[in-house]
């Protein structure tokens, strides 16, 4: 072939050219993948309810959640007038499970919304910064690590006394270090990458790096992890108050009807294990949504 | 690789390898993707043939299809003969006892296929005891043999090594010894040069000629450098698209290619000879599998395209004694 | 360009010399002595267990609007170097001049003024870009971060994308997971030339593409260079595409430099064994004169406990005591002040047995 000039060069570099498509953006694909997948759909469905039910108890409840009645105690599902049963105390079980779920859900959802904010801003920072900073600050974290979370959270929540603003406390505090890890391992990884590199070659400041490139990134990571922990926060939070260290009676919390119902084991098991039930059922349909998230967010190019 | 069949009283021994109309499909139903589309060759003992052809074209997909190393979702369709076993007709027991001992596959890169917990002498020994049934001892002697035919320096260190202690030639070195201990007589090789520096390169390049020629095997080597080609290959088939467009040996594919993606291919590649005024790239990219043109697969790119070559795809014609191309405008000129 | 006025071209523009200029013909960049050691930790708390020395007193120069080309094999420091070169690593020793000016010195400009004339073309991989932005939003980022406005910063941004060849009405809003790699390799192009350097150091900018993809990134950079005005530093493992589009080459081996001088020559007839070792490992295109000996054996020595003197020795066929005792320093090969190699053998007076002898004046006048 002949050689060009600087003109005809210009003819040979090739205009690449393709049919427009419709592009989505990230978070829309990840949207329509998850509404494709069922299991997440009727775990995020089932949850709705729930949620729904907690936000509009005062509408929705049958009867007064704390009213009681001695001669109404334990009795079965099906009955007139209360149709999961009553409890030890002769309140409608169907009330305070509804009541019951705006606290559980409320110590589910809070904490990990504190932890998250928290934990993922300490992580960030302290896997960008890396070096000495970041030395120092995942040991402290890890000193917290180093304890199981139910013996942390009893020991928190026996220091700071009960009471429900003190278990939100101490649950925040009990999910702040896993978080503040996985922020941080994320963070780490991405640093590393080129375009990072690329990022700070072209003079871009640290604080604009972090916002525009890494955290893009690293909030799937942290948001499946976030959303995985709800479930434990709600069965944590359940035992924090089944053990009295959490919710004081005679607020309706699921956890602190298992503990009130627990006496009644053998002469009404099915109103004593109905809580528990309303636990399983909301962990189990916040882990497989997070789950669902999780295979969504994870897009093989 | 000869269209026509002459009796079995002009032909000395059968070849070792004959592929009919092998074609490879992704997935099921209506959005299948045809990797390989229709490949027929023969290969004899002693040679080496390359399969050249950039990403997609279907060069890795073929090799591996001949010993079925494909996803399930892969279905294999052609006649794949095997020292006159019919490769098709094997179970899972059959492909197994076929793999590591007539057929071995040495791969890109030597860390992902190179167990990371196991040493290379006990990984080279616990293959040979799979496959001949000789004992731990004889099998790790055996292996000792095989790493210094391979030139490795300290074989006898090397033994106990693990696959990160070592470079990434040396690792490359220990696979091939690997894929060697059984002395098969097809040898695949997946562009094993291609991650290695240029010294290493050849390097491994001479030892494998020289193996070939020492253990009388076959090679297919599957690369897209056309140098690494004519350093190692006997013949040569360009593949484009999931078919083979030119065939021939090297020599004469290189000294004068027919067909326009051949021709390309060597216009766009820089070497000694390019270093002054500009390459001539293949203008465009290769074609989407689930977006094939309906006639010729190159012809969007094609700077010879005529309407002719939309109507159909175009066959594989011999136009000169082991020579083929798939492109009809060749006869023209 | 034919090739009698390319070649031409080329020595005009590589008049200046390797490492000190005359005033007006100042380089553009010029490195003094680099060194960068990388500890390896391991041990009680970190400490460290030895160090790897990636680059080693490298020295060099790179004049206005040429190509220097950066060859060597994995492990000799060349993607260490050009990190230094814009301050992606911070050097352990040594100073980086732009313009004559030392670049985080003191009364030298700051390392932000360097990246406003220095940008780097990363390798194609999928973490070349991030995959959470647009092509445009990768593009316009150094901008915006800058503080230019963000309409501004697209548009800037859409321009450069078209002037590589990417069509922004197409190519702006996609993900790079919607592109392939040449069209990656564009966009990183893009983002280099987004904040109007002068000159791009390009590290493996074409090492993983396809060849017929890699002609046409090659093309392309050879066009932006000569209408921009660029001055390249590029860096390859691939002797060919060095060859293609430098004007002078640098050969590195374990964190030193070997080699420096014109490309032609230092192709045709190099100074230092390495370099020769490299340029006959290069595989012919002539299937009939094959390769019959591997030009180097073995591999390369650990970069944490490099061979004394000479680091090539070990697998030099040249090599004697002399070597070991003390490290080659850059010399003229030949009589050509241009090109120079770090070799015993061509040093005159260094005790080797194949070192020129010293000429003396009415020898050199009598046309020897």
């Amino acid at each position: 072939m002949s050689s060009s000039t600087a003109n005809s060069t210009q003819a040979q570099i090739e205009i690449v050219r393709r049919p427009a498509r419709i592009q989505l953006t990230y978070w829309q694909g990840v949207g329509r993948r998850l509404r494709r997948d069922p299991i997440p759909m009727v775990c995020g469905g089932i949850l709705v309810l729930i949620i729904a039910a907690a936000i509009f108890a005062p509408w929705i409840a049958p009867m007064d959640p704390y009213k009681t009645s001695l001669l109404q105690r334990l009795q079965p599902i099906g009955s007139p007038g209360h149709l999961l049963g009553t409890d030890e105390l002769g309140r409608d079980m169907l009330s305070r499970l509804i009541y019951g779920g705006r606290v559980s859900l409320l110590m589910g959802l809070l904490p990990i919304t504190i932890a998250t904010l928290v934990g993922s801003s300490v992580g960030i920072v302290a896997g960008f910064l890396g070096g000495k900073t970041n030395m120092v600050i995942m040991r402290i974290i890890d000193v917290f690590f180093a304890f199981p979370s139910v013996l942390l959270a009893v020991g928190l929540a026996g220091a700071l006394g009960a009471g429900p603003v003190n278990c939100l406390i101490c649950l925040a505090l009990v999910f702040t270090p896993p978080i503040t890890r996985v922020a941080e391992s994320a963070t780490t990884q991405i640093r590393n990458q080129d375009f990072v590199e690329a990022a700070r070659a072209t003079g871009a400041s640290a604080p604009s790096i972090i916002v525009g490139h890494v955290m893009t990134n690293v909030s799937s990571l942290i948001l499946t992890y976030a959303s995985s922990l709800i479930s434990v926060a709600i069965v944590l939070s359940s035992g924090l108050s089944f053990l009295g260290l959490g919710i004081a009676p005679p607020t309706a919390d699921w956890g602190l009807m298992l503990n009130t119902l627990r006496q009644s084991i053998f002469i009404a098991p099915v109103n004593a294990v109905l809580p528990g039930v309303m636990i399983l059922i909301t962990s189990v349909c916040f882990n497989l949504l997070s789950d669902g998230l999780r295979t969504a967010m994870d897009v093989k190019p | 690789m000869t269209a026509d069949r002459p009796g079995p009283a002009d032909r000395p021994a059968p070849p070792l390898l004959e592929v009919w109309e092998l074609s490879v499909r992704f997935g099921f139903g209506v959005s299948a993707l045809g990797a390989v589309n229709g490949v027929d060759f023969r290969l004899e003992l002693g040679e080496t043939l390359c399969l050249l052809g950039e990403s997609g074209s279907g060069k890795t997909v073929t090799m591996r299809a001949l010993i079925r190393l494909l996803p399930p979702t892969a279905q294999i369709t052609g006649r794949i003969v095997l020292d006159g076993i019919d490769v098709m007709a094997l179970d899972d027991d059959g492909i197994q006892a076929l793999r590591g001992t007539k057929v071995s596959m040495i791969f890109q890169d030597p860390l992902t296929a190179l167990d990371p917990v196991f040493t290379i002498g006990s990984q080279i020994a616990e293959t040979i005891v799979c496959h001949t049934g000789l004992s731990y001892s004889a099998a790790r002697a055996r292996a000792l043999e095989f790493l210094e035919m391979v030139q490795i320096p300290s074989a006898r260190r090397r033994l106990d090594a693990y696959p990160h202690e070592l470079s990434g030639g040396l690792r490359q070195l220990a696979m091939i010894a690997l894929a060697l201990s059984c002395r098969p007589k097809l040898l695949l090789a997946d562009e094993p040069t291609t991650a290695l520096d240029a010294t290493v390169q050849i390097q491994i390049l001479l030892l494998l000629r020289e193996l070939q020629r020492e253990l009388g095997m076959a090679t297919i080597f599957v690369t897209h450098d056309l140098s690494v080609a004519c350093e190692i290959a006997d013949r040569v088939a360009v593949m484009y698209a999931g078919r083979f467009v030119e065939t021939g040996t090297i020599a004469e594919v290189i000294d004068s290619p027919r067909h326009p993606h051949t021709i390309g291919l060597f216009g766009s590649t820089v070497h000694a000879g390019t270093h002054d005024g500009l390459l001539t790239p293949i203008p465009g990219a290769p074609p989407d599998p689930s977006d094939m043109p309906p006639g010729c697969a190159f012809a969007p790119r094609c700077p010879r395209v005529a309407p002719a070559c939309n109507e159909r795809i175009p066959e594989l014609t011999e136009f000169a004694p082991g020579r083929q191309a798939r492109c009809p405008r060749i006869t023209e000129s | 360009m034919n090739s009698a006025s390319a070649t031409t071209e080329r020595s005009a523009r590589s008049r200046a010399g390797p490492w000190n200029a005359g005033e007006e013909d100042r380089p553009v960049l010029s490195v003094h002595e680099l060194k960068k050691y990388f500890r390896l930790s391991g041990g009680l708390f970190g400490a460290a267990r030895g160090y790897v020395q990636a680059v080693d007193g490298v020295s060099f120069s790179v004049s206005k609007g040429e190509t220097l080309g950066v060859v060597g094999e994995s492990g000799c420091g060349k993607s260490t170097t050009a990190r230094l070169l814009i301050r992606l690593i911070k050097p352990d020793q040594g100073r980086i001049l732009l313009d004559g000016q030392d670049v985080d010195g003191p009364n030298g400009i700051s390392v932000r003024a360097l990246r406003h004339q220095v940008q780097m073309v990363f390798q194609d991989s999928y973490a070349s870009l991030n995959p959470r932005h647009t092509a445009a939003e990768e593009v316009s980022f150094g901008l915006s971060a800058q503080g230019v406005a963000r309409a501004e910063a697209r548009n800037r941004a859409k321009q450069v994308l078209d002037f590589v060849g990417l069509d922004p009405g197409v190519f702006a809003d996609r993900y790079p997971h919607e592109l392939s790699g040449g069209q990656r390799q564009r966009v990183n192009i893009a983002r280099a030339l987004a904040i109007n350097p002068r000159v791009l150091i390009l590290d493996e900018a074409v090492s993983s593409l396809d060849k017929s993809v890699e002609a046409q990134v090659l093309n392309l950079l050879i066009d932006i260079k000569n209408r921009l005005g660029l001055t390249y530093v590029f860096i390859s493992h691939d002797l060919n595409v060095v060859q293609f589009v430098s004007d002078r080459v640098l050969v590195m081996y374990l964190g030193k430099v070997v080699e420096i001088g014109p490309v032609e020559k230092v192709y045709r007839s190099a100074g230092h064994p390495y370099t020769r070792a490299l340029i006959a490992s290069r595989l012919s295109m002539n299937p009939r004169r094959r390769i019959a000996a591997p030009p180097v054996m073995g591999d390369l020595p650990s970069p944490i406990n490099p061979p004394s003197g000479c680091r090539f020795r070990t697998r030099c066929p040249i090599a004697e005591p002399v070597c070991a005792e003390n490290e080659p320093l850059l010399a003229a090969v030949g009589d050509d002040s241009l090109h120079v190699a770090a070799c015993h053998a061509m040093a005159p007076r260094s005790g080797h047995s194949l070192a020129p002898v010293p000429m003396s004046r009415t020898a050199s006048a009598s046309g020897a």
